[in-house]
């Protein structure tokens, strides 16, 4: 692997290899609770602080996890940090986390979270697992924002709606377009900013290759054998 | 027995894990572009998601009173431990259909439509029968979708579509588009 620069590691996840708009990893909360700008924001912070405390925590311990059972070690890494938010926002903000529902929940297996630990926090220092999951986390919360912010406008008709600083840019005559906030618009919403980004490539001659499986999905399915593999033996 | 009927209809059609729920999109987006690699992928979840309700209804019913807090990491321990061996099981067992599942079981204990269930059946307090039904109406509305993605891909990928519609966007037009049939599904209740 080409060794990287540390400015590299913090600013990669935030654009360039954005998690949600590149990667495609981590869809589920993307799509799921981006209704309103809140509920975005709250899933970012939430999934930015378990990143960050599962990378700290992961490439501090990574001499010391058996390579064999590293996956179900993150897991369970991941699923503690999830607890405290999930336990944090119940406290602090008990509305939307009664908003965000299961979904708090379902960071365990946000798969953006275990790719980054897998592909960059076991192998490297604290210091730059901590830039690489800041970017990773900004970059997520930036596409998050994105997909609220968009969906909020058309199917509402405001933004920052349920907090002090709630506007309606369209002014009050503007009739909101329901499906947007309803399941099918996350989709269309998802959709049409990857469609946009396709073709603001196309133009500027970045050739635009077909994927068949979201990247990182791979990681998951060459490392699980392993795990099974050693498990068996360990048996 | 209505009622438990209801619960099946609900999670396949009106509450669709994957179109609505937005849960398992992973292998939604990924392994939806052959029907009968899709048909598998559904047939292998159906299967994990009834012994994952099984295994939930027993945790909540014996062990999590006592340590609620425990709740979500004991879900995803025990339920990709059990996986696991079910997936040694079914090697020695029966290698036919272990062929056939192949690489997808232990590809989904990560799925978030597999945690997803747990937690959906513990909020709505579901016992061990309505969540066993639960979870078979949630696998076969995951298997449908996955099936339905999948034939519209295939007639897709032969389509003269612009080169930046190639990618994942218009996969994702096609999901709403679909989500969108499935809000139909809601008026089913009204009555």
């Amino acid at each position: 692997m080409r060794q990287t620069t540390q400015q590299e590691d913090l600013l990669r996840g935030m654009w360039k290899e954005n998690p949600v708009l590149v990667q495609l990893l981590g869809l589920c909360p993307t799509l799921a609770v981006t209704n309103t700008v809140l509920n975005s924001i709250a899933m970012g912070l939430a999934t930015f602080f378990v990143l960050l405390g599962s990378s700290i925590l992961v490439s501090t311990l990574k001499r010391w996890i058996p390579k064999e059972v590293r996956i179900s070690a993150y897991i369970l890494i991941i699923a503690t940090f999830v607890t405290i938010a999930d336990l944090v926002l119940n406290a602090v903000v008990p509305e939307t986390h009664k908003a965000l529902g299961a979904f708090i929940a379902l960071i365990v297996v946000n798969c953006m979270i275990l790719g980054r630990q897998e592909a960059f926090s076991s192998k490297n220092t604290i210091w730059r697992s901590i830039l690489d999951a800041v970017g990773s986390g900004v970059g997520f919360i930036v596409a998050l924002l994105m997909m609220g912010s968009v969906r909020e406008l058309l199917g509402n008709g405001t933004l920052l709606v349920d907090t002090p600083w709630v506007v309606a840019p369209f002014g009050p005559h503007f009739e909101p377009w329901v499906i947007m906030i309803l399941p099918p618009g996350g989709f269309f919403t998802l959709g049409v900013i990857l469609l946009v980004l396709a073709w603001w490539k196309e133009r500027h001659h970045v050739p635009v290759r077909p994927r068949r499986w979201p990247h990182g999905v791979t990681t998951a399915v060459e490392a699980e054998p392993v795990g099974v593999g050693a498990s068996e033996g360990g048996a | 027995m209505g009622e438990l009927f209801w619960i099946l209809i609900s999670a396949m059609l009106v509450n669709n894990f994957t179109l609505v729920l937005f849960l398992g999109l992973c292998p939604f987006l990924g392994v939806s572009g052959r029907v009968s690699t899709a048909l598998r992928m559904g047939m292998a979840n159906i299967f994990v998601l009834v012994i994952t309700s099984m295994v939930a209804s027993l945790l909540n019913a014996y062990v999590l009173p006592y340590a609620p807090y425990l709740r979500l990491i004991s879900f995803i321990v025990v339920i990709a431990s059990l996986v696991q061996i079910v997936e040694m099981a079914i090697k020695k067992l029966s290698p036919t259909l272990f062929r056939e599942l192949g690489i997808f079981l232990p590809l989904i204990t990560t799925n978030c439509a597999i945690l997803g269930l747990a937690i959906f059946q513990t909020n709505r307090g579901y016992g061990f029968v309505e969540g066993l039904f639960f979870a078979v109406g949630g696998g076969l509305g995951l298997t449908l979708a996955l099936v339905l993605m999948a034939s519209i891909r295939e007639t897709v990928e032969i389509a003269d579509v612009p080169a930046m519609a190639r990618n994942m966007g218009l996969v994702l037009i096609l999901a709403g588009s679909l989500s969108l049939a499935f809000m139909g599904f809601a008026g089913l209740f009204s009555s």
